[in-house]
């Protein structure tokens, strides 16, 4: 499935889409897909897998040691592109591949989209990436068909928003807050405003999805009552991935638990 | 004639540079060109700059024609810009004075800034005391380990180090916390970048401000020559003294620039910090540059002996010039190092950073093959106080 007839399908229903985030090869490559699997079948709508960098400037503690850990574990974004097409083969999921630019503009542009294409990645997520540097990867990744989806954040102004929108395809990842990646206790009144002011540029052109700090149902609930069209989360997985290697069965019957209850805070029915 | 010279308004040194930045920080940073555009010309914003820069820094340096040292190495004449009597001991001081100054004049309220061995977190320090800002220095675990004494007098001048535990604990580290935190407090903090790195306007604003160095070298070497210098040769991590060397000389096709990276244990021994001799292009801080990386991107642990130096990227000006081969970029070994700043030590009486001891190896070894009457001149970045004990180690003498 792709990405656009994701946000069809939820949009049909009246519910959001919940997009779930988790490093590549964190702790460890074989992982992975289990992970992924108890992901989709807790109603993760769109799975994000990361590529490990050695420098995640836009992360938090919690998905910093993840890249930690993913890279001591000698995944490289080759690996995380054969995890991606296991993961497309057992399940009928959009998938996206995020990472910072640096990895993506070693392997070449190029030739790092024409493997996405072929590992059936439907998008990818760059978070160091401005519209200002991306005119020929936006050119590239238009060619394979692949959706580029860009970030906004509470100090884009307007003019630039609309330049964003027009380089972004599947969905604008709007970065709730100022600051880095990481789970945070309260949903701060501001994501709201902020997804409100948005939703009029957006309306018909994109779906907006929300990120950072969004961990708990009431969060996911109060982005999707505020019209917003999906909501991320990220670093609270990691967070119980984390622990995955003293007892994985049970962490993965956590994340599924976790996830469906998240998922449920997705669905309003609101045709 | 060729125009070897840059303003870009998008930060771009022919491919290189930009600023590959997250959105969030996008704002910050067009606030910060904004800004700079606006103040770099304006008289009573120059005038306040010199002011600092002479009464409080202690500019003009002088052009010091090392006598003794070209006697004994019996070719061109060598001459030392000796940024090391500056206030601090470094060149560091031309511009966090300049940008301390830009962050009270944009009303920002919070200084932050990124320290590898503790100088450029100092010289920040100390603008910000003299301006009465505060000034926050994140600072790898491992570096502050190594260097109490640099930290100790970062809180004597009132600023406050934060300990950096994430990644290698190292200046590359570092510099991601300071982003991060930037990316957090963006509304009333000033990230103060300590080389002519990171995002645009960084890498122009601060080769702006560390040109007075070239500029100063011009003008005297044209009164005790009369001439232009045949070389100039200085020390390259980041590249801030190189670049603030180099630059008034761009346009001037006779003046040979050469730069010079640590080899640290050697470049095939994988243990170095020579970026532009031995890495590849990428991204990372904003930029578009030479990193040492691997095949998939993943950006390498640096050594050298000296902190200075201990970068795995380099200025985007740097790579254009390399580009262009209008400088020619070597590397020198801790070993070489060492042995130059005992020379200069013996022969001249100036104890040399560790950093600019390589740029005068390569000095060294350049004018032995240069004609009597040919002229170098070597930029002496800073003085080696800080460094006496990591030579004593090295030379495994007990102090």
């Amino acid at each position: 499935m792709s990405i656009e007839k994701s946000f069809k399908r939820l949009k049909k229903e009246g519910n959001g889409a919940l997009i779930s985030y988790i490093m590549g090869g964190d702790p460890q490559p074989e992982l992975t897909p289990r992970i992924a699997g108890a992901l989709v079948e807790g109603g993760t709508d769109i799975l994000e897998l990361g590529i490990p960098f050695s420098d995640p400037i836009a992360d938090g503690p919690t998905i910093q040691e993840a890249n930690q850990r993913a890279l001591s574990s000698g995944t490289t974004p080759l690996k995380v592109l054969e995890l991606a097409t296991h993961i497309k083969d057992d399940h009928d999921i959009p998938l996206i591949i995020l990472t910072y630019y640096n990895p993506i503009f070693r392997i070449g542009v190029k030739k790092f989209f024409d493997m996405a294409k072929k590992s059936k990645v439907d998008g990818v997520i760059v978070p160091d990436l401005p519209v200002e540097e991306a005119q020929d990867y936006k050119l590239i990744a238009d060619t394979y068909g692949l959706d580029t989806i860009f970030l906004a954040s509470p100090s884009t102004t307007i003019d630039r928003l609309e330049k964003i929108i027009r380089y972004t395809s599947g969905f604008l990842y709007l970065v709730s807050i100022f600051g880095v990646t990481g789970a945070r206790e309260k949903l701060q009144q501001s994501t709201i405003y902020i997804v409100k002011k948005l939703l009029p540029y957006t309306a018909g052109k994109v779906p907006l999805a929300v990120g950072f700090g969004i961990s708990q149902p009431y969060h996911i609930k109060s982005i999707i009552e505020a019209g917003a069209d999906g909501a991320i989360v990220g670093s609270a997985f990691v967070e119980m991935i984390k622990r995955s290697r003293y007892d994985v069965n049970t962490i993965l019957n956590r994340i599924r638990r976790y996830t469906s209850e998240l998922k449920r805070a997705t669905i309003l029915n609101r045709k | 004639m060729k125009d070897f010279t840059n303003n870009p308004l998008d930060g771009k040194y022919g491919k290189y540079g930009g600023r590959f930045v997250p959105e969030t920080l996008m704002s910050a940073i067009l606030e910060l060109e904004k800004a700079y555009s606006r103040l770099k010309n304006k008289p009573d914003f120059k005038e306040e700059l010199e002011y600092y820069l002479s009464d409080y820094a202690g500019r003009p340096t002088p052009l010091y024609f090392a006598k003794n040292l070209t006697e004994k190495v019996g070719g061109a004449k060598i001459y030392l810009k000796r940024e090391d009597l500056l206030h601090g001991g470094a060149h560091k001081i031309n511009n966090t004075m300049g940008q301390a100054l830009m962050a009270k004049k944009m009303n920002k309220t919070r200084v932050i800034a990124e320290t590898g061995a503790g100088q450029h977190g100092v010289a920040t320090a100390m603008a910000c005391a003299v301006l009465g800002l505060k000034a926050e220095i994140y600072m790898g675990e491992e570096d502050i380990e190594r260097q109490k004494l640099n930290v100790f007098r970062m809180n004597l001048l009132n600023a406050k180090v934060h300990p950096v535990e994430s990644g290698s604990m190292t200046l590359k580290d570092s510099i991601n916390e300071a982003l991060r935190d930037w990316v957090t407090n963006i509304q009333n903090t000033y990230y103060l970048i300590g080389s002519v790195v990171g995002p645009h306007p960084y890498p122009m604003m601060v080769r702006d401000f560390q040109s007075v160095i070239g500029r100063e070298i011009k003008a005297q070497i044209m009164k005790k020559e009369n001439r232009l210098p045949d070389s100039l040769v200085a020390c390259v991590g980041g590249g801030s003294n190189a670049i603030g060397t180099f630059y008034p000389f761009l346009n001037d096709p006779s003046v040979k620039l050469y730069g010079v990276e640590a080899a640290g244990h050697g470049i095939e021994s994988g243990k170095h910090a020579a970026s532009l001799c031995a890495g590849y292009e990428g991204v990372l801080h904003g930029m578009l540059t030479y990193f040492l990386q691997d095949e998939y991107g993943q950006i390498y642990t640096t050594h050298s002996i000296s902190a200075g130096l201990d970068y795995p990227g380099v200025g985007p000006e740097h790579s254009f010039l390399k580009a262009k081969r209008r400088a020619e970029y070597k590397s020198v070994t801790d070993d070489k190092a060492v042995e130059a700043f005992i020379e200069l030590s013996k022969t001249e009486g100036i104890v040399p950073a560790l950093e600019p001891s390589h740029s005068l190896a390569f000095a060294i070894e350049l004018a032995g093959t240069m004609k009597k009457d040919d002229l170098i001149v070597l930029t002496l970045s800073g003085r080696g106080d800080k460094d006496v004990q990591v030579v004593a180690d090295y030379l495994k003498v007990k102090v």
